[in-house]
C-alpha cells in the first residue's frame, strides 16, 4: 500500500472535471454518455478508496450496487439513443425537440 | 507519492478519458472508454479490492464498453466522424472543468485526509458476500428488479415498429 488516500482522492477529483466539462461541451448523445460513465466511475472509486482506508466492507459493497444500477442505466440511455436516431436520423442532443413518441 | 505503478495507472485512466471524449472517431472514443474503465479496475487492484475489480471489468469492459461499441456501429458513417461544439462552449466548458479541479483538489489538499495511510488488514470479499446476504439483501432482491425492469424498458424503447417507411434494406 504505497499511495496515500488523497491521491486517489486527487484521481478522481480529476476524472469528475473531465466528465463535467463532457457534459457542458459535447452535444453528441453518446459522447455525453461517455461523460456520464467517467463520472460515475469517479465516484465509484472514491467510494472503494475511502472504505479501503476506514476500513469497512460497506464502501465495496455500495460500489458493487452503483456498479450494477450503472449498468441499467447504460442499457436505458443507448436504447434511448437508438429510438432518437430512429426519429431525427441525428444524435445531436439539440435537434431533439419533442418528446412526443 | 513516487508509486510508478499508481503514476502509471493515472496516466493511463485519465488520458484515457480525455481521449475518449476528445478523438475524432466515435469508435476510438469507446476503445479509450474501454481504456478508462479498465484503469479504474486497476485502481481498485490497488485498493486491495479484487472482488470490486472483477465485477468492474465484467460488467464495465466486458459489457458496457461492448454495448456502446454496438450502438456506435448503427450510426450513420458521417455522425460518427462530425464534430458539433463551437469555440466558446468549449472555452466555458475548459474554465468550467478547471473551476473544479482547482476548488475541489484544494478543498482535498486542505482537509485532514492528507497524509493518510492504513496497515490494516483489507477487508476480505468473503466479508462482501455476506454482507450482501445478511443486510442488503432486499436491496439485492430490488436491485435485480430494477435491472430486469430496465432491460425490459430498453427493449420495449428500441422495438421496431415502422417497417412502412423502413423499406428493405433495413
Amino acid at each position: 500500500m504505497a499511495a496515500e488516500l488523497v491521491d486517489f482522492a486527487l484521481v478522481s477529483v480529476a476524472l469528475l472535471g473531465i466528465g463535467i466539462y463532457g457534459l457542458a461541451v459535447k452535444r453528441n448523445f453518446i459522447r455525453m454518455l461517455f461523460a456520464v460513465e467517467i463520472v460515475i466511475n469517479a465516484a465509484n472509486l472514491n467510494l472503494v478508496a475511502f472504505a479501503r482506508f476506514i476500513p469497512d466492507s460497506g464502501g465495496q459493497t455500495l460500489a458493487l450496487f452503483s456498479i450494477a444500477i450503472a449498468a441499467a442505466e447504460v442499457a436505458v440511455g443507448l436504447s434511448l439513443i437508438i429510438v432518437a436516431y430512429r426519429m431525427y436520423q441525428n444524435v445531436d442532443v439539440a435537434d431533439f425537440r419533442s418528446l412526443r413518441g | 507519492m513516487a508509486d510508478p505503478v499508481f503514476l502509471g495507472l493515472s496516466v493511463i485512466t485519465i488520458g484515457s478519458a480525455i481521449a475518449a471524449l476528445e478523438l475524432r472517431s466515435l469508435v476510438y472514443g469507446s476503445i479509450a472508454l474501454m481504456g478508462t474503465l479498465g484503469g479504474i479496475a486497476g485502481f481498485f487492484l490497488l485498493l486491495d479490492a479484487p472482488f470490486v475489480a472483477l465485477f468492474q471489468l465484467a460488467v464495465y469492459v466486458g459489457s458496457i464498453a461492448v454495448l456502446i461499441l454496438f450502438t456506435v456501429m448503427l450510426v450513420r458513417r458521417e455522425l460518427i466522424f462530425k464534430k458539433i461544439e463551437d469555440g466558446r462552449r468549449r472555452l466555458a466548458g475548459i474554465g468550467l472543468m478547471m473551476a473544479v479541479m482547482i476548488s475541489l483538489g484544494a478543498v482535498f489538499l486542505d482537509s485532514g485526509i492528507k497524509g493518510i495511510e492504513t496497515d490494516e488488514p483489507p477487508v476480505d470479499f468473503r466479508e462482501i458476500g455476506a454482507d450482501f446476504v445478511v443486510y442488503y439483501w432486499p436491496a439485492l432482491v430490488a436491485m435485480a428488479l430494477v435491472l430486469a425492469g430496465s432491460v425490459t424498458g430498453a427493449l420495449v424503447l428500441a422495438r421496431r415498429e415502422d417497417t412502412e417507411n423502413g423499406g428493405g434494406t433495413g
